[in-house]
């Protein structure tokens, strides 16, 4: 447990020095800021645009703004951040391939599986974290302009889109076990998500792919019960663990 | 009692051969010199001492324990200095070894202790610079101090003087031939001069396997045949010289190089005083390491 922890500090230590954290801290305030500030100024552009609309023939009439509207931006600018943040660490495990950093810490008889589960963890908790905390700034906004019980389904369609995060960056973890440059993890986590995307469009099976978690629109409002998700949360979930998992035994093979 | 046992270690990349059975040992409290031309599979058998690579073949144990590939126990045993180490460029020196010694699993007590006696004897007591601005000499120096870290009974050293320059280099024999009490040593090398100056046993390597072992005195009297250069006034004495000895001697300019025992040293000395010739230098050829190197390697 001692050399996982230290190992899971150094992670730490890496992200504070590195000056990422900061970068993250900043770009999810940023984007929590960003859906209440859309959301308020969409009224004032409507106007601004009223005149050459009319010209067009087009009739404006009042728009009504509301928290609704926030959260709508929120699951619009949340993929942008997931994509972000996917980038800054599809090289965490490649860069210590490169530069040989690991081999010496192996040879400690720090166990390749606490690498793994040590970077795993230090991603799932930065994820969360930074979701978490855009979210926040986002209800608070929210809650001091209009008010947030508008959102029947606010906190099953947050949940479920911060489950769609983990999922992408247990197969993250999986790819980067895999391969050797952080190019390849990129394309291949990338190209994991669209493949379950597309699959997803076919209405049967939608329900049975991670991908479906994105879909929070119609939880949002109520027009949809958290319950039909069980199923895929749990789909989810395991698949994020089977990642993990088959990771280890990977890791374990890998020529360093 | 040996530290490191190696028998019949074979490994292959993709179809090129590496090592084709090599077998050799290293006994306790050395300083063991393991040389070889570059590419004639050093690191490749120290990374499968470490159970950084699966050897196709063979078996390998250090102090008395199987190596395992991928999880090593052994490896508590054995601190590893790489021919180029990497460190987090993040850290400090400090830090470093704290990491390392709670990935070792040291309490903390230890950890502290160790790190500033191991930093004051490489050099870097003073260092509070992040690892990010070390020199390649600071760097080697600080992977000297970390692989010394758990007190482990065998050091191995990848190469360690070979990309420094000659200051950096005396420094980190200095250091090697400093710790020889705590710990075994083995490391590669190509340079032979390295070798003449710290070791106590060497083992050449040539195309995969094991060309010859033992202490470098015991090499060098195997291998080399002795010899010894006179050199003379003038040609006409080198001439004289030459004629009474052409089947042992050859001659280049006034100095004549024999090959043969100090009894042929004596008839030769007699011949001079008998006949007044003066000497101008006789000097007894040392059997050096580079020749007997050539000589293995070259068969």
């Amino acid at each position: 447990m001692k050399s996982f922890i230290a190992f899971f500090k150094k992670e730490m230590l890496e992200g504070i020095r590195s000056s990422k954290l900061l970068i993250l801290g900043l770009l999810f305030l940023l984007f929590g800021i960003m859906n209440p500030a859309i959301a308020k100024l969409t009224p004032w552009m409507f106007e601004l645009l009223s005149e050459s609309l009319e010209g067009s023939g087009l009739t404006v009439t009042e728009v009504t703004v509301d928290a609704l509207t926030s959260w709508t931006q929120f699951f619009k600018n949340i993929p942008i951040a997931l994509i972000v943040f996917v980038v800054m660490y599809s090289s965490t495990f490649t860069r210590e391939y490169e530069s040989g950093t690991l081999v010496l810490m192996l040879t400690k008889g720090l166990s390749r599986y606490k690498v793994v589960l040590a970077k795993a963890a230090n991603m799932i908790l930065l994820w969360s974290a930074a979701y978490w905390f855009c979210f926040g700034v986002t209800w608070a906004y929210n809650e001091y302009f209009w008010d947030n019980s508008i959102a029947v389904g606010l906190v099953s369609a947050t949940v479920n889109w911060w489950l769609f995060g983990l999922f992408v960056i247990s197969v993250m973890v999986l790819f980067s076990t895999l391969f050797k440059s952080n190019i390849v993890v990129l394309l291949a986590t990338g190209g994991s998500v669209l493949v379950c995307y597309v699959v997803s469009l076919l209405p049967k099976v939608t329900s049975f792919i991670p991908t479906a978690l994105m879909n929070s629109a119609a939880l949002l409002v109520g027009a949809e019960s958290a319950d039909i998700y069980v199923k895929t949360i749990i789909i989810t979930l395991t698949v994020c663990i089977a990642c993990i998992a088959l990771s280890i035994p990977i890791m374990n093979k890998r020529k360093l | 009692m040996d530290v490191l046992n190696i028998k019949g270690l074979k490994k292959s990349f993709a179809d090129k051969e590496v090592l084709k059975g090599l077998d050799f040992n290293v006994p306790e409290q050395s300083v063991f010199g393991f040389v070889g031309r570059n590419g004639a599979g050093k690191t490749t058998t120290m990374k499968s001492v470490l159970g950084l690579l699966k050897p196709d073949d063979g078996e390998i144990t250090v102090c008395g324990e199987k190596v395992t590939y991928g999880q090593t126990s052994t490896n508590r045993f054995v601190g590893y200095l790489p021919d180029v180490p990497e460190f987090y460029p993040f850290m400090t020196a400090k830090e470093y070894l704290r990491l390392c010694g709670e990935s070792l699993n040291m309490r903390s007590k230890d950890i502290e202790g160790r790190s500033n006696e191991l930093l004051k004897l490489v050099g870097l007591g003073g260092e509070k610079h992040r690892i990010k601005g070390y020199s390649r000499g600071m760097k080697q120096r600080l992977g000297i101090a970390q692989a010394l870290l758990a007190s482990p009974k065998l050091l191995i050293c990848d190469e360690p003087t070979s990309a420094l320059d000659p200051i950096g280099r005396k420094d980190i024999l200095d250091i090697l031939l400093s710790v020889k009490d705590q710990t075994t040593v083995l490391f590669s090398t190509h340079i032979l001069s390295d070798v003449e100056r710290i070791c106590t046993e060497v083992a050449v390597l040539n195309d995969g396997a094991l060309a010859m072992q033992g202490t470098v005195a015991k090499l060098k009297s195997e291998h080399c045949s002795d010899g010894f250069i006179v050199e003379v006034q003038n040609g006409s004495d080198a001439e004289k010289l030459f004629e009474e000895f052409s089947f042992a001697a050859g001659r280049e300019g006034n100095a004549l190089r024999f090959v043969g025992t100090d009894d042929l040293m004596f008839e030769v000395m007699s011949f001079m005083a008998s006949n007044k010739i003066a000497a101008v230098k006789i000097e007894k050829q040392e059997p050096s390491l580079e020749a007997l190197f050539m000589e293995v390697v070259s068969k």
